[in-house]
Order: structure tokens, then sequence, then C-alpha cells
């Protein structure tokens, strides 16, 4: 690779100084999104910032039934954690669907939530479940919070650093993925908190993760897979490249809510 | 340039390395572990998987400095004392190789598999399991029979299902 500068900063105020010190600095989480990047020449930071042996960026724990999730968590972590199989179960079977094991014991739930790709699981279960991002200057929520392909609100040099998510009364995801790159091609996941149900679809979005109003509308109403059968998606809304056509992928979140409504607490993945 | 130490195959290094280096690097260039292949170099094959602090990692998506104060195992830790590992063993009995370029990354991820999997371990767990590691040329069947047999030789026929055989398929 070309030159750069790696730091191991051990707090969040010496992660920021090395940020504004820094010509053009980046932060490195697991750094599975960040290095094969790099390796395309997409990004070329000048000093890349581990966040990894920040305190305050690790740990899982439920308060006020909310479970809280450190950014530098690695996917890993999640998906075998007690605390979160007990607290939002589909949560740690999405975790577990990530990638390949190698990718689950580096990635990070941080760094998938910052780079907001629109293929990537988590950021559908942190707009499903409404979470709230949490940074070193601020709280954001899930819904203000993911702004476009690759967009977040977070301002150059914020640090993500934990993500909390309210406990439904029952969530469940459904994902279909491509065998070759092993991201979702559509995932749908669905909370529900007494009558209220959020939707939100991954992979899918010409602008990446959104919530499908007419979904949410019709499961609120009537909370079973035939619910959704007549809801769509504009096949213009969303992507249309190698994978698959908007048309195709319409079908599938119409498919994969029906099936991810049926099976509440479950992860299911199919390829 | 910074000043790394590690410990890898049980033995304490230190290095002035430049800090863009992978650790597939330096463990190949800097330390002649030529062991640890690099097939695709952007985290896909898992040809360079290595064990960090005992967990399974494709080292060509690993800065040296983020692996620095850790311990690091390759395919060349994995013998003891001139004895093969029962992967290593299992995989030379079962044919689950022709070529060799992914054998050191399978039997790496195949050793953190079996020495961290809570549950059972059959053939359907082994294929998901090993999804982050290619092979161009077996087809995978007598990798995963590898697996299966190291497995049971190192967790008890109690936590291992093995497939049925080809033979005993063909006889109905
Ligand atoms: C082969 C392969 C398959 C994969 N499959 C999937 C899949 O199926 N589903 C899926 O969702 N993902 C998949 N991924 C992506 C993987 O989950 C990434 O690890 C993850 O998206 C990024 O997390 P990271 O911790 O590695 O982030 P990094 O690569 O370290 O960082 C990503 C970006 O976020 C920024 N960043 C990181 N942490 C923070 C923070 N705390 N605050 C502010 N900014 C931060 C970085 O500066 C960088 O721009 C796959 C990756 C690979 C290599
Ligand atoms: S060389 Fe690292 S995954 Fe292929
Ligand atoms: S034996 Fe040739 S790539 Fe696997």
């Amino acid at each position: 690779m070309y030159p750069l500068v790696y730091h191991r900063p051990k707090t969040l105020a010496e992660a920021k100084e090395l940020f504004g010190a820094g010509a053009d600095a980046t932060f490195l989480s697991g750094g599975h999104t960040l290095l094969p990047t790099m390796k395309q020449r997409l990004a070329a930071p000048s000093d890349v910032i581990d966040l990894t042996a920040i305190p305050e960026m690790r740990g899982i724990a439920v308060e006020a039934r909310l479970l809280k999730i450190g950014a530098a968590t690695t996917h890993a972590e999640v998906a075998e954690s007690k605390i979160v199989r007990d607290a939002i179960p589909v949560l740690a079977g999405l975790a577990g669907s990530i990638g390949d094991r190698h990718v689950r014991h580096r990635g990070t739930i941080g760094g998938s939530t910052a780079n907001n790709d629109p293929a990537a699981d988590y950021p559908s279960a942190v707009l499903a479940l409404g979470a709230t991002i949490v940074t070193d200057r601020r709280r954001i929520a899930a819904d203000d919070f993911f702004t476009g392909l690759y967009q977040t609100l977070r301002e150059p040099g914020e640090i993500v650093t934990r993500i909390e998510f309210p406990i439904p009364d029952s969530a469940c995801y459904a994902k279909f993925r491509s065998p070759a790159s092993r991201y979702s091609i559509v995932g749908v996941f669905v909370a529900r908190t007494g009558k209220n149900v959020r939707v939100a679809v991954t992979g899918a979005g010409a602008s990446g993760v959104f919530r499908p109003a007419e979904f949410e509308a019709a499961l609120s109403a009537d909370f079973r897979p035939e619910a959704v059968a007549h809801c769509s998606v504009d096949p213009d809304s969303l992507l249309n490249d190698l994978n698959a056509t908007g048309e195709y992928r319409a079908h599938l979140i119409r498919v994969l809510a029906g099936r991810a409504v049926a099976k509440p607490g479950a992860l299911q993945s199919f390829k | 340039m910074s000043r790394i130490a590690m410990k890898v195959n049980g033995a304490d290094i230190t290095k002035d390395v430049a800090d863009p280096t992978l650790l597939s690097e330096f463990l190949r260039e800097h330390l002649g572990l030529t062991g640890t292949h690099v097939g695709c170099d952007t985290t896909q094959c898992g040809c360079c998987v290595v064990h960090l602090d005992g967990v399974s990692v494709k080292s060509c998506t690993v800065l040296v400095g983020q692996a620095a104060g850790h311990a690091v195992t390759t395919i060349e830790g994995l013998a003891e004392g001139g004895q093969l590992h029962p992967v290593q063993k299992a995989f030379r009995e079962c044919h689950g190789l022709q070529c060799g370029f992914c054998t050191p990354g399978m039997i790496m991820a195949a050793t953190e598999l079996i020495a961290t999997y809570p549950g059972t371990l059959n053939e359907h767990v082994v294929r998901e399991e090993m999804e982050g590691n290619l092979c161009r040329c077996t087809g995978y069947h007598n990798i995963v029979r590898a697996i299966l047999t190291a497995a049971e030789e190192m967790l008890g026929p109690d936590r291992v299902v093995q497939p049925a055989s080809d033979h005993a398929k063909t006889e109905g």
C-alpha cells in the first residue's frame, strides 16, 4: 500500500486530536471495508486512526429497555452475546449472517453503520428498530442518520461510539444473498412494538436503506404475512445492477417481508 | 515506520516496519513465513487466514499495527514436535487438496472452527462456516471430509456427524 501513518489512540480525546492534526485522516474500526477500499485506491488517507482500543467504544449492556452496543463490537461478538440473544434475538442472528466467519471476527457494528453501504445488513436493523446513533458529540435518530448511498449525517471527525436499540416486542429479518459477494440483494427487517410496526429494506434502495410506508401501514393494521401480499415498492426507486433488476428487487421485498413476518424472532437467509 | 512487537508462533518478534504493511505481507516478506498465501488480496478467498489471539482473520485485511501486541499463529506454527496437527494429517489422508494453494488458509480456518464451534459439527455446518475459504481445485468434497475426520479425532464422536460415505450411498 502507499504511505500512511497508523495510530491507535487510547481515548476519544486523543482520537479527535489526531483527526484534527492529520492532513486527510480517517477512522478505522474493523478495517473490512476501509482496507479493501484503500487497496482499490478509492480512499487514500494520510492517517488511519484505529478506534478499537478506546474503552468507550466497547461493551454490550441492557439499561432501561435499551440494548446498547459499543461501536467497536465485532459482528461475531454480537452474534455470540447472550445479552443480545435475550434482548433482540434476531439482531444476533443478523450479525451472524454477515459475510463469512473471518469477516465477522473483524467487522464492527459502528463501522458498518458509519459506512452505510446500501447492501449492508446492520442499517436495516438500526432503522427498523428506531435506534439512536450516539457519537462523541450528540445523539442522532436512525430516521435522520442515513441520508443516502454511503452517506450519513455524520460530520467529518465525528466518531460513532455506540448504538442504542429500543427493545421491541418482536423483530425478524429475512434476506436474499448474492452467492458471490455474500451481501444482501434484498434484506427486510421488521420490528413490532405494540401496534406499531416499522419495516426497513436494505440492498435494494437507489438511495440506500429505506422504510416502505405501504408495508408498515399494512402490517400495523394486520400483522400477518398475507397483509403484505398486495403491497408494492416502485421499481424505479430501486437499484438496477448486475445482481438484480429493480422489478426483481421489488418482488423480493414483498416475498421477504412476508417470510420475515411468518417467523417472528428469526433470522432467515436465502441464497 | 513503527517498531512492531508481537508473538508469532510462540516466539517474540520485534521489527521496524512501514505503517502501510499488511499482516500478510509482514509474515511473508519480513518474517519469511511464506506458508500464508495471498490469493486475491481483496478479502474474498481466505488463502491468507491466520489466527490472531486464537481467532481466524484474513491477514491481507489487517494492518501490521492492528496486530501489534497480539499473538499470531500461522500454518508453520501448527505442527508440534515434528507431528502434524490432526487437521493437517486429515487433509493429507482424505486428499483434501490438489494444487495446495488454498490449503494453509483452509487448515487455519478449520482448526479455529473445530476449536471454537459450540455445537455439533456436520457437513452442512462445515460448508456454511467455511464459506470464507475458496478452493479452485477440489470441489470441496474432500476438504469437508478432512475437517470432519479431524474434528472427530479432536472432539470425539459425540460432537461430529460424519456424512454418509459415497460408497454407502451407491449401495443404497
Ligand atoms: C468478504 C466480505 C463480505 C462482507 N459481507 C457483508 C455482508 O454480507 N453484510 C454486511 O453488512 N457487511 C458485509 N461486509 C462488510 C463488513 O461487515 C464490514 O466490516 C463493515 O461493513 C464495516 O465495518 P468495519 O468495522 O470493518 O469498518 P471499517 O472498514 O474500519 O470502516 C468503514 C468506514 O466507517 C468509518 N468508521 C468506522 N468506524 C467508525 C466510527 N466508530 N465512527 C465513525 N466512523 C467510523 C471508517 O472511517 C470507514 O470510512 C463484508 C465485508 C467483506 C470483506
Ligand atoms: S488473500 Fe486474503 S482473502 Fe484472499
Ligand atoms: S487445492 Fe487448489 S485451490 Fe484448493
